[in-house]
């Protein structure tokens, strides 16, 4: 089966790269799912689970805040926030949609409004 | 000539003194590596963001509706310097080097007229530059209790910077930190960040399909960009900031043991001195009888 390069990074530490057969992004306009051979594209994220396909099994990630780039051969995910599923206790995830919604509460715009819903959503998962 | 105890005590104290030192250093050493591997954990995603949006900036960029965090505000006469510096001292010339190039650097702005205002980050820039650019301060970040510098850290800074940005306080902002190179040699570097500068990626890389569009992809990740900027410099800082310590602490270490050397070698003499001259009493006493 075809594979790809499947890179997750966070400013602080590259948390994942391995080959890949598939990777579900969130993006903001949608999730989608990138193969090998996927058409280029650069989106950004929307909160959410990513789920990564490979050789070893398949691997959860709470990501937020960041873009995905993908090439035929690559799938690179930066997200400004990003955690293993196993990670993810119920107090992190309250503490993520407080902080999401004391962020829109700050900003008062549509935009925030839809990421503090969709931090609810993404992360109710 | 000093007397024998005075010497002896002299000698407890320097060497004492190069206990200390010897384990700032080896302290120094540990928190360097930590901070080393801080910074090249830190790196791929700087690389990777900063390749995307030189792609992103160099096709929206010339546009009209250019983000102003891009494009600018369209005039430079009002500049921000972050000033960021360490917490503590005792690490050589870091803290100076550094609050030099910032105050050389305000110093240009004012003579040509520019209004020059200054963020402090670490306490002991802003204690440096409080004397002659004191009254441009306009805030300071505290970073004293953090243990490690995290990416939340870095973010803080950032919105602080933008908030800033967005009330139209000032039209150009610089970094100031000192890029790691190696242990001996940490340069000042001044990094404009607000409007954003990005390298131009050379290689015509692969024509991307943008989802959204390229202006709110721009426009979301702007902000993003600050913050990784400000959160590179920072560790970079850290790192040069233990490597300076760690070679000013290996320095004063060898000092203390040169000095211990020469003490010990004036005690030395100035005992044997004290032995003659006993001797010489004793014999001229005798001889006198």
């Amino acid at each position: 089966m075809a594979m790809m390069q499947f890179e997750l990074v966070s400013p602080e530490r590259k948390l994942a790269s391995v080959e890949a057969s598939e990777v579900q992004i969130p993006g903001a306009e949608g999730d989608f799912t990138a193969m090998p051979d996927h058409a280029p594209v650069i989106t950004t994220l929307r909160p959410g689970y990513l789920t990564v396909v490979s050789a070893s099994g398949t691997e959860q990630y709470f990501v937020t805040g960041g873009f995905a780039e993908v090439s035929g051969e690559s799938t690179t995910v930066l997200a400004e926030r990003a955690y293993p599923k196993a990670d993810m206790t119920a107090e992190l995830q309250a503490e993520l949609v407080a902080e999401a919604e004391a962020a829109h509460a700050a900003a008062g715009t549509d935009i925030s409004a839809k990421l503090a819903a969709d931090m609810a959503d993404g992360i109710a998962l | 000539m000093p007397n024998l105890s005075d010497l002896k005590n002299r000698i407890a104290s320097v060497k004492s003194t190069r206990k200390i030192t010897k384990a700032m250093q080896m302290v120094a050493a540990a928190k360097l590596r930590r901070a080393q591997e801080a910074a090249e954990a830190g790196r791929p995603y700087a690389e990777r963001f900063n390749a995307v949006m030189g792609g992103l900036a160099a096709s929206v960029g010339s546009s009209e509706g250019a983000p102003r965090l891009l494009a600018g505000t369209g005039s430079d006469k009002t500049h921000l310097l972050v000033v960021m510096t360490a917490e503590r001292g005792l690490c050589g010339g870091f803290n100076g080097n550094i609050a030099k190039t910032a105050r050389a650097a305000a110093q240009k702005l004012i003579a040509e007229g520019k209004t020059v205002k200054i963020l402090t980050v670490g306490k002991k820039g802003r204690e440096t530059i409080k004397r002659d650019l004191g009254d441009h301060f306009v805030g300071h970040v505290d970073l004293s209790e953090v243990k490690r510098v995290g990416y939340s850290d870095a973010a803080g800074i950032a919105q602080d910077v933008l908030a800033r940005f967005e009330a139209g306080e000032f039209d150009v902002a610089t970094l100031f930190y000192a890029r790691f190179e190696s242990v001996i040699s940490q340069i000042p570097t001044a990094q404009q960040i607000i409007p954003a500068d990005f390298e131009a990626s050379s290689e015509e890389s692969t024509i991307y399909d943008y989802e959204p569009s390229e202006e709110e992809i721009l426009a979301d990740l702007l902000p993003r960009g600050v913050a990784t900027q400000i959160f590179s410099a920072l560790l970079e800082n850290g790192a040069s900031e233990q490597g300076a310590r760690m070679s000013a602490m290996d320095n004063a270490t060898r000092n203390a043991g040169d000095m211990i050397d020469k003490l010990t070698i004036q005690y030395n003499r100035t005992r044997q001195a004290v032995i003659t001259n006993e001797l010489i009493e004793i014999i001229s006493g005798a001889e006198a009888l």
